[in-house]
């Protein structure tokens, strides 16, 4: 069954649309990547997807289970966070909230998933460090065992390696997949980077003028995705 | 003009005896506690609503509140926190909800609101004036008074009900408060109630600026609201930390302002602000001179 299914989409600003006919579904297990120009709605397609944003026309359904507490995300990261004074355990923990309802405070358990969610991630040492003073690819490393708080079946990823170098968005890469296939996470990645998409993802969400989804293999062989795929070289 | 100051400013005759007698008054006593709370609620909001980048939101609502009391004043409106505290509470949950979607966005929304209640209120206090002096009271209540000194013990039980209660919503809602300010979009994402509580902080401020207004002015209320805060993220980094030392900071700071004020005979408000800039030199050299060791 369908985590996942948008019907007939429409997404834009103030009634323009910007790209519409966006029709999918994602089960368990998939690994989506959704590819395309800048400016052809992929960060405002995740958006809606999170209702943080209507979109123009369609449906949006969760399915299998899945709850608005069940999903994860990691953002890209916003001016505020740069000189934002917070513990990378501050902000780890603040993944939890969407679990606490009216409870003010977090329980013994939340606190100890954070060590873990830390120590999966790699960076289980940074606990007590002040979030601004890390690089690029360790305060990735952290929003991402805070998204793993607040929601484990599915996790949205927008640009998640932009601005790293080229180690750290590899390792980036390499516990995305793992999550992926460890833990059987559903993942939903915007991305720039078209060999990364076609390297790790299941299946391939195009934007354009013309709206393409299939799996990765159906991607390679199609019109959209040899097009795309020349001009990204 | 040192010398001019220095007359002013008389240390003659400022004995250990005079203090105590000004300590022992009653009146003075009442506006130091009424500071202290008041300075210790302002201060909690400061993090958040500089990170935000609603620092001047302290000035927009005040003078918000400036309008609304001149026109509880025209309507004799006796007791005019009845009036006020509404008229701010709506506006600031005005400017702090549709921040995100209006269409004229965080600082001019701010900015328009400000100069627009300000022009309103002065423009009542001018047509159906209450007192011979307008350009006091306008003064007055831009600057702070010393009605601080005057304060009437159910003044002083509301100025304290009204800050407990600040604190004890601050307390219950400080995990929450940290996640819609430090990431609403994911917090929204996630399944938190975002949008409920931005609109608890508005309330919030709005309470905390009506209050503070009382006792430094509504031009100084930004001052009382994010100086501890900017003092406080320049040497500790973590979210708590940084709430704990400004709400320290906040009450040294009002306490040493007030005492100095009184004692010296200087406005009150002016006072503690200048001492909040002094404040903010220090801690911004230890910022520089921790950051400078670890290089």
């Amino acid at each position: 069954m369908a985590q996942l299914t948008c019907k007939n989409l429409a997404l834009g600003y103030e009634g323009k649309t910007v790209v519409k006919d966006i029709t999918f579904s994602l089960s368990q297990g998939n690994y989506l990547c959704i590819v395309g120009e800048n400016g052809a709605g992929k960060s405002t397609l995740m958006k809606a997807v999170l209702g943080l944003k209507k979109p123009l026309s369609g449906t949006i359904a969760h399915g299998d289970g899945v709850k608005a507490t069940d999903v994860g995300y990691l953002p890209q990261q916003t001016e505020v966070q740069r000189d934002f004074p917070a513990s990378v355990r501050e902000i780890v923990l603040s993944g939890f909230q969407n679990k606490c309802g009216l409870r003010p405070f977090y329980n013994k358990r939340e606190k100890e998933m954070v060590k873990e969610n830390l120590k999966k991630m790699e960076v289980a040492h940074l606990e007590k460090r002040c979030f601004r003073e890390l690089s690029g690819g360790q305060q990735q490393r952290v929003l991402l065992a805070r998204a793993l708080c607040a929601g484990t079946k599915m996790l949205f990823l927008d640009e998640p390696v932009s601005g790293l170098d080229p180690n750290a968005t590899a390792e980036m890469y390499a516990l995305i997949r793992r999550l992926n296939q460890e833990d059987g996470m559903t993942i939903v990645m915007v991305s720039h980077d078209i060999e990364a998409a076609l390297t790790y993802a299941t299946h391939i969400l195009h934007l354009g003028k013309e709206v393409f989804f299939g799996t990765k293999e159906e991607y390679v062989e199609s019109d959209i995705g040899r097009i795309f795929m020349e001009e990204q070289k | 003009m040192i010398e001019a100051l220095a007359a002013r400013i008389s240390f003659d005759g400022i004995t250990w005896q005079y203090i105590k007698e000004c300590l022992e008054m009653r009146s003075i006593q009442y506006a130091l506690i009424v500071g202290v709370v008041v300075a210790l609620c302002s201060s909690l909001l400061g993090v958040t609503l500089v990170l935000k980048r609603f620092s001047l939101i302290g000035d927009g609502l005040s003078h918000v509140a400036f309008g609304a009391f001149s026109v509880a004043t025209i309507l004799s409106i006796v007791s005019e926190m009845v009036f006020v505290l509404p008229v701010t509470v709506v506006c600031a949950v005005l400017l702090l909800r549709a921040g995100q979607n209006a269409k004229i966005k965080g600082d001019a929304a701010v900015a328009m609101i400000s100069v627009g209640a300000l022009a309103v209120g002065y423009l009542l206090m001018n047509l159906f004036p209450t007192s011979s002096s307008v350009s006091g009271d306008v003064c007055t209540s831009l600057f702070g008074s010393v009605a601080i000194l005057t304060i009437k013990p159910t003044e002083l039980w509301l100025s304290i009900g009204l800050s407990a209660a600040v604190i004890l919503i601050f307390i219950l809602f400080y995990n929450k408060i940290f996640s819609v300010t430090f990431d609403e979009n994911f917090a929204q994402a996630t399944g938190v109630k975002a949008q409920l509580y931005n609109l608890i902080i508005a309330i919030v401020v709005a309470v905390i600026i009506v209050l503070a207004m009382n006792l430094v002015g509504s031009l100084l209320v930004s001052a009382l609201i994010i100086f501890p805060a900017l003092s406080a993220m320049r040497v500790f980094k973590t979210f708590l930390s940084v709430t704990i030392c400004s709400a320290i900071l906040s009450v040294v700071c009002t306490l040493l302002g007030m005492l100095l004020s009184i004692i010296l005979g200087m406005p009150i408000g002016p006072t503690i602000v200048v001492t909040d800039i002094l404040v903010f030199v220090i801690f911004a050299l230890t910022g520089i001179i921790m950051r400078g060791k670890k290089a």
